[in-house]
């Protein structure tokens, strides 16, 4: 793999520091380029025994921009991101948060990140109101304040009606919606979102894409980790894509799928499609 | 398809022994543990074939009717032991419901525990072999019985799956079962003496069972070993209308259960009630202990640890009883604090990878131990005074008070301080939130009794300064060594406190993410 994917990082992230005018909410948010940028990932590896699930990886999500992070099953999308938020600690490299090492300081640099991460548990034995409630007081809050936020965040979620059952409870879709609401509650300036869409019905990921659209026009940042390429396309403004734990591929979405759809684009670079009909007796039916 | 379903069984049980030599270890032992009962039962029903017809009759169905309703109770009491043939696993597959329930009919019944009543019912042939007629009668009942056994299992299994479908209820029983398991020592020997004393009652119980759906299959022979057919004829008939009875249940139940998944018990609140969010200070650690308090209401790992309460009292109160003297019903205070404050000795495993939601919050250290033991201590601390209180007036021994609080003082501050620390290092495995709680995790066990151990070593060790004032204050009946106790007691158990949580919480803003690491990889293990 090693072999065609050496040339391309070397050629892409350069093209991404000057971006062009198509993305509206990045311009938007113009003066805060100035500054350090929201995320900036540099040369983080981890090791899980013998495998190399991140590869001296480096990536900077600039202030205001709506990033999408893709990559095929196992690409080391989701330990990049724990990485980046202070959940795995890197064997080598360094996260910065608006300039905050994530691991120097990690008190300072959490409470800028609102942090959803895939394949973690909630404390599920509390109902929607008393999580969101919980996380808004870890994070130091008062209780005027977090009682009026987490009325807010229901509300804005569609969660008014299960605000008072237990997370356990819960479906899938309507977890990740309360896990959400939980990255929301401190008002972070950066949004690291693993996974967020999947298993969440159609009407729900749309008021989703709002709020974060929102977000990000308000001069918020958000890095979405999705294997839906569509919806990276639609909702997206910068991609990066990531295949064995290195990236491939980063900048503006209009830069990186070319001329082609972002999931051609994707399929090209990853490789791996096959196009075999299956074996004769399942094509029976 | 009947044969798959048995093939199956064997191969669930070879591969779960694959997996862990212990595991094996403790079949083997359990297996020699049966064969050893078995050869005493059919021994002892072989012999009985040379007693007076009344004494083996009375015996064979007062056991008899024993082992049907061990059959039936098991499954009650154990949620989760037998699922090799989960019949919620093979809903997917095009069985019809007749061959599906011969099927796990007879994987109950080639079961070790299938295989030992088959051979010791059908040792009941031997008991009536003089009479030949009863021989044969008891050929037949044994197979009936047995067969009631295995259904009356399944059926009560099946029956418990749409109680279990309530999570509530999953989670409550678990617990109130394991009350009468703790007792079971007092409760036999009040049984024995009940039993000694009403020895000569015994053959009029085994008549009345033999009525019943669970003497009636064992009693058949014995009726015709005596030559009464008529009541054997009307006990084969409950027998055999009991069994068909016991498979009508099943198949109702078995089809409602397999159409009606586990769900939740859909217990909600008001919007805007957050409980005890509303009551503690609005400050991470004080969060942390709402969040702690609320668990130890919801989840029943936490509730679990309550059990000592009520029992370690109970217990000592009867061997004070055996002994004479209620002496010892005075240490329940400090035993009890002792093991209340070790409780959370590896809370960190009980969170799972929730955990993660306190490192991505940048939630400092030293306020997750706080929250933690506060809320322990808000539980822990009035039971102890309760029950402290509540032994010295029942022993009458008031002037021991004091001595007895500063025990309590030092168990409770000195394990709290321990629990700080360990729980920021231990990760062991524990149920996940809504299993059984007394499910004992893949891989738990050995390490899990070591570091329970290791923090039960340390804080007797930190206690050591209180206990040998205490013992003093006993030797010497000196009022004054017993205050001395309280406030060593206190100060010591203070420092040790202290210590404890600067420790952990500084090891916990280090380690967290290493611990989380250990957390998730914990969970896909199991």
């Amino acid at each position: 793999m090693s072999d065609h994917s050496a040339p391309v990082p070397a050629a892409a992230p350069p093209a991404m520091s000057a971006p062009t005018a198509v993305p509206g909410p990045a311009a938007a948010s113009g003066p805060a380029s100035a500054g350090p940028p929201a995320l900036q990932l540099t040369g983080l590896t981890k090791r899980f025994g013998e495998k190399v699930a991140v590869d001296d990886l480096s990536l900077t999500v600039p202030v205001g921009s709506f990033y999408g992070l893709v990559g095929p099953n196992g690409a080391g999308k989701t330990t990049t991101l724990s990485m980046a938020t202070g959940l795995l600690r890197p064997d080598a490299g360094q996260s910065l948060v608006h300039g905050v090492d994530m691991w120097r300081d990690p008190i300072t640099a959490k409470s800028l990140v609102g942090n959803l991460s895939d394949g973690v548990k909630l404390f599920d034995r509390l109902t929607g109101e008393q999580l969101v409630t919980y996380n808004g007081l870890l994070f130091g809050l008062d209780r005027a304040e977090v009682a009026e936020r987490v009325g807010d965040l229901l509300k804005l979620l569609d969660l008014e009606q299960a605000a008072g059952t237990l997370v356990v409870d819960y479906s899938a879709g309507m977890t990740k919606k309360i896990a959400l609401a939980c990255a929301l509650v401190h008002a972070p300036r950066l949004l690291v979102l693993d996974e967020p869409f999947e298993s969440v019905d159609p009407v729900s990921a749309a008021n989703i894409r709002d709020i974060l659209t929102g977000y990000v026009q308000n001069g918020g940042t958000v890095i979405v980790s999705s294997h839906v390429m569509d919806l990276v396309q639609r909702m997206c403004d910068h991609v990066a894509v990531v295949a064995h734990g290195r990236v491939l591929v980063a900048g503006t979405v209009d830069e990186v799928r070319g001329s082609s759809t972002l999931e051609d684009r994707f399929v090209e670079l990853v490789g791996g499609r096959t196009h075999a009909e299956g074996p004769e007796w399942l094509r029976r039916s | 398809m009947v044969a798959t379903l048995v093939k199956l069984r064997f191969l669930v049980l070879r591969n779960s022994l694959k997996r862990s030599v212990w595991q094996l270890v403790a079949v083997i032992i359990g297996a020699v543990y049966g064969l050893g009962i078995l050869g005493v039962a059919v021994a002892g029903l072989v012999a009985l074939g040379f007693a007076p017809t009344e004494l083996a009759t009375t015996v064979v169905v007062l056991a008899g009717s024993a082992v049907v309703l061990g059959w039936i109770v098991v499954p009650l009491v154990a949620f989760g032991v037998e699922q090799t043939l989960d019949p919620a696993r093979l809903v997917v597959f095009p069985l019809p419901m007749s061959k599906l329930l011969v099927g796990l009919t007879a994987a109950g019944v080639l079961g070790v525990p299938g295989i030992v009543t088959s051979i010791a019912a059908l040792a009941t042939i031997a008991t009536w072999i003089r009479s030949p007629f009863a021989a044969v009668a008891a050929a037949v009942c044994a197979v009936l019985a047995v067969l009631t056994c295995v259904v009356g299992s399944r059926t009560v299994a099946a029956l418990s799956t749409s109680l279990q479908s309530r999570r509530r209820f999953r989670e409550l029983a678990g617990i109130l079962v394991f009350i009468p398991l703790i007792l079971l020592g007092p409760i036999i020997v009040g049984l024995s003496r009940g039993i000694a004393l009403s020895a000569d009652a015994l053959p009029g119980i085994a008549r009345a069972l033999s009525w019943s759906p669970l003497g009636a299959p064992w009693a058949v022979p014995a009726d015709i070993a005596i030559g009464d057919f008529g009541a054997a004829g009307l006990k084969f008939l409950i027998a055999l209308a009991t069994l068909a009875l016991l498979v009508v249940i099943w198949r109702w139940s078995l089809g409602v259960a397999l159409v009606s998944p586990v769900s939740s018990g859909g217990k909600r609140v008001a919007r805007g009630k957050t409980g005890l969010f509303g009551v503690l200070p609005a400050t991470p650690a004080g969060a942390i202990a709402a969040r702690a308090l609320t668990y130890w209401r919801r989840d029943p790992r936490y509730a679990r640890q309550l059990i000592v309460v009520p029992l370690i009292p109970v217990l000592l109160w009867f061997y004070s009883n055996n002994m004479g003297s209620l002496a010892l019903l005075n240490a329940a205070g400090p035993i009890i604090a002792f093991l209340l404050a070790l409780g959370l000795y590896t809370d960190i495993s009980y969170d799972g990878t929730a955990f993660a939601t306190h490192i991505a919050d940048g939630v400092r250290g030293r306020d997750d131990r706080i929250g933690r033991v506060a809320a322990l201590a808000i539980i822990a601390v009035p039971l102890v005074i309760l029950i402290t209180v509540g032994s010295v007036a029942v022993s009458g021994s008031w002037s021991l008070l004091p001595m007895l609080f500063g025990l309590c003082a030092a168990a409770l501050l000195g394990g709290f301080g321990v629990v700080s620390v360990s729980s920021s290092q231990l990760i062991v495995p524990v149920p996940a939130a809504g299993d059984n709680p007394f499910k004992s995790a893949p891989g738990a066990g050995f390490t899990t009794a070591l570091s329970a151990f290791a923090t039960w070593g340390v804080l007797l060790l930190l206690m050591i300064p209180a206990s040998v004032l205490a013992v003093l204050s006993l030797v010497f009946s000196s009022v004054l060594l017993g205050w001395l106790t309280l406030v060593v007691g206190i100060v010591l158990g203070t420092v040790f406190f202290v210590i404890g949580v600067r420790i952990g919480g500084a090891q916990l803003d280090q380690r967290a993410p290493d611990l989380l690491v250990r957390l998730r990889a914990q969970r896909s293990a199991a």
